[in-house]
């Protein structure tokens, strides 16, 4: 039984990492559009980093940077990369929950739930503010 | 200096992070937020967000190439995933109101840490003392070696959990992946196999640092004029690194690096309590 449960776990392992690689290769070419448009954009201005002021609203609203993306806002779609990237460790962990019912490890498939909540919580619990 | 003097700058910096981060296993995020805060004058809280996001991409880009070796422990990385996530979020949340000078201050002792942990000598003791707790966790397994299946058994979970509730703490704070502390978690306390251990914190980091990225978003930490060369530059730079991994020269190349990396902690140290950073 032992030998068998290893075999699955290494199956998913493979699925896992290729998950996670794709979820980068899509994050990084987004980055990379809105990262060379945005040198268009705003190549020449001067930079601003010394105090710190936080981003404007639009930059930190899923949906207003979208709406900003179709206005081809070069720094909402590199915002948008960025929120895929933190996207791709989030699928894993889902799609662990999977893993763990096909193999009826219903301990973690608690244990993984457990997880899933703590970054749902610091997403979605106005703990930034 | 222009954004695009500013741009390439970081890009170029970000690589080299990204490839001696890789060949040294210490990751790019200690050699980020020095480069930006110290030498850009860029404010620390930017830096961590930006780094933050490069940590997610390093672990995430590589966890495909650890996975096929078939040796990290999902289960022992799930479960210590509830310790990390806590942790980070607790940090995150620390940064928020944390003065930056102590920020700096904090994050240049962890250098000087990470530094020398990444000294240790590691002996390959296989622990096979039946543990009650890590076999109702179902931690224990096994993992492919020269030899052929070697078992091994988990110890100590109630401190290694804890160790990794602090690393997480850091992760949040710095924004660096702090996988030096997973290791000692793992390695040290839970008695886990050395090549265990790396692969598997390397499999938790990204899941740790979307905790906090998630905390940093929403307070506009991250700003995408940094996030994108530094996460570009990293990436490509952990990728080249991968493929030029020498073996031999690495233990010199980490004497480089341990020295580099004391020297930016000092700087940190000092410009934090200066008030300078």
């Amino acid at each position: 039984m032992k030998q068998g449960q290893h075999v699955k776990d290494s199956d998913l392992e493979t699925i896992m990492g290729s998950l996670l690689r794709i979820g980068v290769l899509i994050a990084a070419t987004v980055v990379l559009i809105g990262g060379i448009l945005y040198l268009f954009q705003h190549g020449r201005a001067e930079p601003h980093y010394h105090t710190f002021s936080g981003e404007p609203k639009d930059l930190k609203n899923i949906k207003s940077i979208f709406t900003e993306v179709f206005k081809l806002q070069s720094t909402a779609i590199i915002q948008l990369g960025v929120l895929v990237l933190i996207a791709t460790p989030i699928a894993r962990i889902i799609f662990s929950i999977v893993g763990f019912v096909l193999e009826k490890d219903y301990l973690y498939v608690v244990i993984t739930f457990i997880v899933l909540g703590i970054i749902a919580f610091s997403m979605l619990s106005g703990l930034a503010g | 200096m222009s954004v695009l003097v500013l741009t390439l700058i970081i890009l170029l910096g970000a690589f080299l992070a990204g490839l001696i981060g890789s060949l040294t296993g210490l990751g790019g995020g200690v050699i980020i937020i020095p480069l930006l805060t110290l030498v850009l004058k860029v404010d620390i809280h930017y830096a961590i967000g930006a780094s933050l996001v490069s940590v997610i991409a390093t672990s995430s880009g590589s966890a495909a190439a650890y996975v096929k070796e078939g040796i990290s422990n999902i289960r022992v990385g799930m479960f210590l995933e509830i310790a990390t996530t806590v942790g980070a979020v607790i940090g995150a949340f620390i940064a928020v109101y944390a003065e930056t000078n102590m920020i700096a201050v904090i994050f240049g002792l962890v250098l000087v840490l990470s530094a020398a942990l990444s000294f240790k000598k590691h002996a390959e003791i296989i622990a096979s003392k039946p543990n009650r707790l890590a076999a109702l966790l179902k931690l224990n397994s096994s993992y492919p070696t020269a030899a052929g299946e070697i078992n091994y058994t988990v110890q100590h979970v109630p401190g290694g959990f804890f160790m990794m509730m602090i690393a997480g703490v850091l992760s949040g704070l710095l924004g660096i992946g702090s996988g030096a502390l997973k290791v000692l978690a793992m390695d040290n306390i839970m008695k886990l196999p050395f090549k265990v251990s790396t692969t598997t914190s390397n499999f938790m980091i990204g899941v740790t640092a979307a905790a906090s990225a998630g905390v940093y978003f929403e307070r506009g930490y991250i700003d995408p004029g940094l996030a994108m060369p530094v996460m570009l530059g990293v990436l490509a730079g952990a990728f080249a690194g991968s493929k030029i991994l020498v073996k031999a020269q690495t233990k010199s190349l980490r004497v480089v690096f341990a020295i580099v990396i004391t020297f930016l902690a000092i700087q940190m140290i000092y410009n934090g309590l200066n008030g300078k950073i």
